[in-house]
């Protein structure tokens, strides 16, 4: 396959591995983090873990929309859909996370709500032209990647005088979760969370550009290497990154030169603008209340505001006792140090938020497996299984 | 049927008929429905008798059933349709246990308002599909449900077939430094469906490879009867109908991704819908499991038949306590194999 075979290429891997190799330092450990959801499943598809030196420790990052959407979000989609009647739009993986009361829209579906999976939200809108008569609403989750198309839709309603489709912004953005994550008190005051690098988002570089991770590198002196998806991407961002922190540089590089530039899509970045403002505060799973780091709809497009046009209300409501998710997503624990990982929450049946989406850090250790082996040789030794 | 007094004052309209309730009611329409769209296709001394039931011969053997149902959204999709499907999905059934199919029974459910002209398409997919594999369709049934309480069509077909008492193809049976053999690429049947729905298309159709399999197992079994396993990785795919034999053996397994075939466009399409070819049901494709000694002439007997000519041998049977399904990846590294998890394609079949 054309473009994507060539990052996947066994002997090139083993060639960079041999330089990763050759470049840490004897003694050092290197914690990096890969901000998103992405890098943390072709990770552990790939098995690149295999391919690294023990002294460099992949930290997985909040760069999974599906797992930094908290409960009472997914409550809110809940209400519009079985409360206020309306033909509710999502993604697949947004159908399986938890909500209050052990539902999830998934079991709201099943007891007769109008609940639709979509690929894009032009899927939703068709959903909208086709049935003019019901209110359709598209319950939109994403980081920067996402959130053109979503624009672009509303502008179209608009256009169309589709008068029936309207929006749940649920929309991130990156760089304010990066800062967050930056300025927590586990990273900067308690040192429980060590970070010596990151491997910058990819898609949503494509449309913010790299200039925002600047500040990053610049302000709080850590290295940023913008990667793709493919594992050779992931695989030379770590080398970049090795050889930064060795040299005592704190830079932001470009690895997935192929798509990303320093300005991004100035035309993607324009539809947003026109469509989206900054919501002062969001609730993030595992972050909490984020200031300035979500975007709402505009009062010039309100009627496309499903939150305004149904009254949604957004009320906060605790993660399960026991999950760690919040943990997992700053990088604080890793999955299997949750108890209820892999026993009570797997992905068949998931508990909390990461165990969700196939980018979910839970979710790739546990369908992967790369921890299972681990503790099965434990219970080896301990005296078989 | 042509000495058949005429019961029925005209025939049904098979171009822009539809079924209605009265197709179901047990009465004249009933009766008309079977003889001119069912009776039409399968044409067959059992069905021509019009009993309640058929009475067959067997030959010497053990007798083998199995039974499955068909839900498949769209009906029709590239390389094949529901009719076809039914028939085949059933005859894979009973084959993998190194049986010979021989007979076929259909049940159809019908929505109210269903086109007759699809109806008749569907049972004469059916009927060549059965009439090529060698099997008859001996019994059936059909009921109608009202608008919007089946969608479209649902069919149940049950198989029966004999094999050999001396063969002993079980899913429990793998053992550690067996070899692992697939017949072919994975992943078409679920990709053609999906493309379909989605309204994907690539340089080159991808078609499902729905087809009966019995054939390709009656040279397998006579190459190498010692065979331990075969299953056809239907829904859930590879991954999961290797996890189920690993469970069920109590057995680990090590396969090699660069081993695998899976076709260009297939994993295009997956790349393109995130999905894992691993995962996606196949209709037309089987496992089989054997002794490592035996596998360089099962390879060649399947690579020899029309239907295993991208045949593999993907990996092998380890003993371990845990019953893991591990891959090496093509990347160079190694990974886990698990349990499908969720349902990413909902209807293939």
């Amino acid at each position: 396959m054309k473009y994507v075979d060539e990052f996947r290429d066994g002997r090139v891997a083993a060639a960079v591995a041999r330089r990763i190799h050759e470049e840490v330092r004897t003694g050092r450990i290197y914690h990096i983090m890969e901000f998103c959801g992405g890098h943390t499943h072709a990770i552990a598809r790939y098995g690149l873990p295999d391919l690294l030196p023990a002294s460099i420790r992949l930290v997985h990052g909040p760069g999974c929309p599906v797992c930094v959407l908290p409960i009472g979000r997914i409550d809110m989609a809940i209400a519009a859909a079985r409360d206020a009647g309306v033909i509710l739009c999502t993604y697949a993986d947004v159908m399986r996370v938890p909500a209050s009361r052990r539902e999830s829209l998934l079991t709201v579906k099943a007891a007769g709500a109008d609940i639709v999976m979509v690929y894009s939200v032009q899927d939703a809108l068709a959903v909208a032209r086709g049935n003019p008569r019901r209110e359709v609403v598209f319950f939109a989750i994403g980081f920067e990647t996402t959130t053109p198309p979503t624009a672009a839709a509303i502008l179209e309603a608009q256009r169309c005088g589709l008068e029936n489709f309207s929006v749940v912004c649920n929309h991130v953005l990156t760089p304010s979760a990066i800062q967050s994550l930056l300025d927590s008190s586990e990273v900067r005051r308690l040192g429980r969370v060590q970070i010596d690098g990151f491997i910058g988002p990819s898609h949503v570089s494509t449309v913010i550009g790299s200039r925002p991770h600047e500040f990053f590198a610049e302000e709080y002196e850590k290295p940023v290497v913008i990667a793709g998806f493919e594992p050779l991407d992931v695989l030379q961002a770590v080398w970049m990154l090795v050889q930064q922190i060795n040299e005592g540089r704190a830079e932001v590089e470009n690895q997935f030169r192929r798509a990303v530039t320093r300005d991004g899509n100035a035309k993607a970045q324009a539809l947003v603008g026109e469509v989206f403002e900054l919501a002062r505060t969001f609730e993030w799973r595992g972050l909490g209340d984020v200031p300035y780091s979500a975007l709402r709809i505009q009062e010039r497009y309100a009627r496309f505001d499903a939150e305004r046009r149904f009254g949604l209300e957004h009320s906060p409501v605790p993660d399960h006792k026991g999950c760690e998710c919040g943990a997992v997503l700053r990088g604080v624990k890793q999955p299997e140090e949750c108890r209820l990982f892999g026993s009570a929450c797997v992905p068949d049946n998931p508990l909390g938020s990461c165990m969700v989406s196939s980018e979910g850090a839970c979710a790739a250790h546990y369908a992967y497996g790369r921890y299972r082996r681990k503790a099965a040789s434990g219970r080896m030794a301990a005296g078989g299984p | 049927m042509s000495a058949r007094v005429r019961r029925h004052a005209r025939a049904l309209d098979l171009r822009h008929g539809r079924v209605d309730m009265t197709h179901g009611s047990g009465g004249r329409a009933t009766t008309q429905l079977v003889e001119e769209v069912f009776l039409g296709a399968f044409d067959n001394e059992w069905l021509r008798a019009m009993d309640d039931q058929a009475r067959c011969d067997l030959p010497a053997g053990r007798l083998v059933i199995a039974t499955d149902t068909h839900v498949v959204s769209p009906l029709f999709f590239p390389g094949g349709d529901i009719g076809a499907l039914s028939v085949h999905g059933t005859i894979n059934d009973v084959a993998m246990s190194g049986a010979t199919p021989l007979y076929l029974t259909a049940g159809f459910i019908i929505e109210e308002g269903f086109a007759l002209a699809d109806l008749k398409r569907i049972a004469d997919s059916m009927a060549q599909a059965a009439q090529s594999a060698q099997v008859a369709v001996v019994a059936g049934d059909t009921k109608v449900v009202e608008r919007g309480k089946a969608d479209g069509l649902f069919i149940a077909t049950t198989g029966i077939g004999v094999v050999d008492p001396a063969l002993a193809i079980h899913a429990n049976r793998a053992q550690p430094h067996d070899c692992i053999l697939i017949s072919g690429s994975v992943g078409d049947h679920g990709v053609a469906i999906m493309s379909e729905r989605e309204h994907l298309s690539f340089d080159a159709r991808i078609l499902s490879d729905t087809a009966a399999l019995h054939g390709l197992v009656a040279d397998m079994v006579r190459a190498v009867p010692d065979i331990h396993c075969l299953r056809d990785p239907t829904r859930g795919g590879l991954a999961t109908a290797l996890n189920e034999i690993a469970d069920l053996s109590g057995v680990g397994m090590r396969i090699r991704e660069r081993d695998i075939p899976v076709r260009s466009e297939v994993r295009a399409a997956c790349e393109f819908l995130g999905l894992d070819p691993l995962y996606i049901a196949n209709e037309g494709k089987l496992i089989a499991i054997c002794p490592a000694k035996r596998a360089p002439a099962l390879l060649q007997v399947m690579r020899a038949h029309p239907l295993g000519s991208q045949a593999a041998i993907i990996g092998e049977v380890v003993a371990d306590p845990f019953r893991f399904v591990e891959m090496e990846t093509a990347f160079g590294g190694s990974r886990m194999v698990d349990w499908l998890a969720g349902d990413p394609l909902p209807r293939i079949c």
